[in-house]
């Protein structure tokens, strides 16, 4: 094996900035589906992160904690999704913007 | 340069590549394939880190469940391109420069603090054997939990996306 | 050591009789209500004569421990009463006068619909003037000064649903309120310097003092406060207003409040707290003046006044001020003298009064009467007798205990005296004039086919004469209105009251020559003032007009009560509410007060329909947010951490 390296804070950069992606597209993005994926980019990131700490620390439950965070995604796309159908279908927009009955 | 360090800037770039591509995007479609791209790219990632369960799983579940799921929603509610209408002022104007501002500063402490600490390439193996051991006993609870969540998320998303009057034919 | 005469159950009863008759009264007859009350007072009255027949057997002052009451630090007051001559003339002059009116009530209130109440009011107010004459020490004194108020106010209104009784019931309560005040500060001040309130303990104290001339200093103040009391409560300058006003309520109600019993609480107080008054020449001054301006203004006043109860109140008011005359010039057993005379004949006025508004059907206005001597005789000449008494004609009562002041007065400055004979010349004109328009010459009254006391009716043709119920009483008071100052002659009653006021003084180069000559006087003036009414009113009846024509605005001023209430009003009355309207209620109440609570409510709307924008129902606006607060957390944690 070439022995080599990559600094910790690498990862942890490009984790960083995969979560400020999403964040911003979150912010920025009008189609709901779009806001969706852009809170599964923020979840890669943050598993990108877990694997790297638990690289450096030699902890292998990072890894673990990863696969929960793709079960909780996944359940978590799975609803949403069906909730983006049901909102198509009474508000004939996938515009976020045009689903605001929650004011006051 | 290492080999190492090449690839982790490959599949980085990848990465990045993908997450600006989905910002940039305007039909959700296309943001979806930068999405998978980034996956796909992160599953190399995590390989390089030696998390070789964990790589795995993202492509196949993550990649291949969770995205495709994705697309055929899109494809379903036949989403167009993003109109332009009007938005939110405080998303725009507070949030994003907010959002920079402390990815900036999480980015500052992390170069401060965790400057040069290498992680070699492949540092922690991770094989399915060893991550079942720690799954089925330290984290036997959170498991039983989660398969409980997935169960709750089947029903709800049939409940949810189901037809009105289907729905009240099935009420049971 | 004497044995306990139970002096307790003489208040008490009353109360008793007052409690049953007021809970029980509603539902009860006529009967067993006038049993309850009169078997109370008369027994009220039957345990003050049992006493006075012990009197002489007694050790003095018989002190009556009943319970405590207040022990704070070193000050402490008790329930307990106190007898002595002075308690015991006081005693039986309530007691008997009070139940003589008891009785005279039952026939002139008889068809009143609220008949229980009157004599529940009227016992209550017994019970309260009883511990205010028995009481050992101020603060129960006190209690019962209050007390009568409050009796006096729930009288007065007792028709309350009249207007004009309700205000003036509010009226004399208010006023009396106000020379509470000064009776309240006298009473601290004596706290503070003399640390009790017990008559024994602060007299006491007091004795060794040397009498303040210089006009100033402590006792003298306390003397100026107790007097304001006294004004507030026996209608004195500038106090006197509500008495006539009072005048609203029931005549028994006149008769034993307004005449006999509670206006004379202030010279009773002023007497008891003599102590305090001899080492306050200042004081006493002051008294004095007041009483004699009260004298001399308020009979100026009864000149003019037609209607018969305003005559006789304004007559109380001036005959209180000879009271404080003789109390100002430390000839204070010649004030309660004439405090108990002037409860028999006033007394007498009020209640034949009544008799006489009862036989003309409820019309109080004289000019409207005339000629009744034929129709009443009975009132007529008990009223006659009275009339006499008052003018100071002897040998009735009146001569007596008023000349007693008037030489008391001389011996101190001949100015008092010659006030005072003045006013003896102005109360015999006025009372005569009453006389005669109500008595003598011819009925101007309307044939009357109803009649009452102003709320009842039942009908009848002409004036009658009042039952024996009514007349009996009226009966025994002009005996003792005949008979009654004899008690003063050889200055017997002054020796009986000496041990209370200490021996009288030596007289100062008057001799008993002089006490004649003067005596001779105030006869002759007394007669003058008769001449006079007679002549006006009886003689020459068109010459009243002629006079009141020539003497134009002066007249009217008198007929209006030189305005004295409309000053008041004007001065004190309308400042009052107009501040009280204008800047507390609408500046302070409203302004400051509610909009502080408004506003705080208004505030919190306005700060939550701000922040209501942030709930927009859009998600991309809560995403923002929340990107800005965790980039505020962030910058927080990383600063925490940096530290």
């Amino acid at each position: 094996m070439v022995q080599s390296y990559v600094p910790l804070s690498y990862y942890l950069l490009l984790s960083g900035f995969l979560f400020a992606c999403g964040v911003v597209g979150f912010l920025i993005k009008r189609n709901i589906i779009t806001i969706f994926m852009s809170i599964e980019l923020m979840l890669n990131g943050v598993n990108l992160s877990f694997v790297a700490f638990a690289a450096h620390w030699h902890a292998l439950a990072g890894q673990v904690f990863v696969f929960f965070v793709m079960v909780v995604a996944a359940a978590e796309a799975a609803v949403g999704l069906a909730i983006i159908i049901a909102v198509y279908r009474t508000r004939e927009t996938l515009n976020v913007d045009q689903v605001n009955l929650l004011k006051l | 340069m290492s080999f190492h360090l090449i690839l982790f800037l490959a599949f980085g770039a990848v990465c990045v590549g993908g997450a600006v591509n989905l910002l940039a995007q305007r039909h959700p479609i296309n943001s979806a394939l930068s999405l998978i791209a980034v996956m796909a790219a992160l599953a190399g990632e995590y390989l390089l880190l030696g998390a070789e369960f964990v790589a795995a799983v993202q492509v196949i579940v993550y990649a291949g469940a969770i995205m495709v799921l994705f697309v055929f929603v899109i494809m379903l509610l036949n989403a167009g391109e993003e109109e332009r209408t009007k938005g939110s002022r405080v998303a725009i104007l507070l949030g994003v420069p907010g959002m920079l501002t402390g990815s900036i500063l999480t980015a500052w402490v992390v170069l401060r603090h965790s400057g040069t600490e290498a992680v070699p390439i492949g540092a922690l193996p991770g094989p399915p054997k060893e991550i079942a051991q720690l799954l089925f006993h330290e984290f036997l609870l959170p498991f039983e939990v989660t398969s409980v969540l997935i169960l709750i998320a089947i029903m709800g998303a049939v409940v949810l996306a189901s037809k009105p009057d289907s729905a009240a034919g099935k009420a049971d | 050591m004497n044995s306990s005469l139970n002096l307790w159950l003489i208040p008490i009863l009353p109360l008793a009789g007052a409690a049953i008759n007021g809970f029980l009264g509603k539902k009860s007859s006529r009967q067993a209500v006038t049993t309850v009350a009169l078997f109370f007072s008369g027994a009220a009255f039957a345990m003050a004569l049992w006493v006075a027949l012990r009197f002489s057997s007694l050790t003095l002052p018989y002190h009556e421990y009943l319970a405590h009451w207040i022990r704070s630090g070193s000050f402490s007051a008790d329930f307990a009463f106190y007898l002595d001559q002075l308690s015991l003339v006081m005693l039986l002059v309530v007691t008997g006068v009070g139940f003589l009116i008891h009785i005279y009530s039952v026939g002139y209130m008889w068809d009143d619909p609220s008949y229980y109440r009157f004599f529940s009011y009227l016992n209550l107010f017994m019970f309260f003037m009883l511990t205010l004459v028995l009481a050992n020490n101020y603060l129960v004194m006190f209690i019962g000064w209050e007390g009568v108020g409050l009796a006096s106010y729930l009288l007065i209104g007792f028709w309350f649903t009249k207007d004009s009784a309700a205000s003036a019931g509010k009226k004399a309560f208010i006023v009396n309120r106000i020379g509470d005040f000064g009776f309240l500060i006298a009473l601290f001040l004596l706290i503070r310097h003399f640390g009790s309130l017990t008559f024994d303990q602060v007299f006491q104290s007091i004795t060794p003092m040397s009498p303040e001339t210089a006009g100033t200093g402590l006792l003298t103040a306390i003397g100026i406060l107790l007097m304001v009391g006294a004004c507030g409560k026996s209608a004195q300058i500038p106090l006197y207003i509500w008495l006539p006003d009072a005048m609203e309520g029931p005549t028994p109600v006149s008769a034993l409040i307004h005449a006999a019993t509670m206006v004379t609480a202030g010279v009773y107080m002023v007497a008891r707290s003599h102590v305090i008054f001899e080492r306050a020449p200042t004081a006493l001054t002051v008294v004095a003046i007041i009483g004699t301006l009260t004298a001399f203004f308020a009979a100026t006043i009864g000149i003019a006044q037609t209607d018969i109860k305003k005559v006789l109140a304004y007559s109380t008011v001036s005959q209180l001020g000879y009271m404080f005359v003789a109390c100002g010039v430390g000839a204070f057993s010649a004030g309660i003298f004439h405090l108990m005379t002037h409860a028999f004949f006033k007394g007498l006025l009020f209640l034949a009064a009544g008799s006489v508004i009862h036989a003309v059907g409820g019309e109080q206005d004289m000019r409207k009467m005339g000629g009744l001597k034929s129709f009443i005789p009975w009132t007529f000449l008990t009223m006659g007798i009275a009339t006499l008494a008052i003018a100071g004609i002897p040998p009735l009562a009146g001569f007596w205990s008023k000349d007693e002041i008037l030489w008391k007065a001389y011996q101190v400055s001949w100015v008092y005296w010659l006030i005072g004979l003045i006013t003896a010349f102005i109360t015999s004109f006025y009372m005569f004039r009453l006389l005669y328009m109500t008595f003598f010459g011819d009925y101007h009254g309307v044939q009357v086919d109803t009649h009452g006391h102003g709320h009842d009716a039942h009908g009848h043709g002409e004036p009658h004469e009042s039952p024996m119920v009514m007349l009996v009483p009226l009966m025994i008071l002009a005996a003792l209105s005949l008979v009654g100052g004899l008690v003063g002659i050889g200055d017997r009653f002054e020796h009986f009251l000496a041990p209370v006021f200490g021996a009288t003084d030596a007289v100062e180069g008057a001799s008993h020559g002089t006490e004649v000559l003067l005596m001779g006087v105030s006869v002759a003036v007394a007669l003058s003032g008769w001449w006079l009414a007679y002549l006006l009113y009886y003689k020459r009846p068109e010459l009243p007009q002629k006079i009141a024509d020539a003497l134009g605005g002066f007249y009217q001023t008198v007929v209006h009560k030189y305005y004295v209430d409309e000053i008041y009003a004007a001065v004190f009355v309308k400042p009052l509410i107009d501040g009280s309207t204008r800047i507390l209620w609408q500046d302070v109440d409203r302004k400051i007060i509610d909009a502080a609570v408004n506003d705080a409510g208004d505030g919190a709307r306005h700060v939550s329909d701000e922040a209501r924008h942030m709930q927009s129902g859009n998600i991309r606006s809560y995403a923002g947010w929340i990107a800005a607060g965790s980039a505020v957390v962030i910058a927080f944690m990383i600063w925490m951490g940096v530290r």
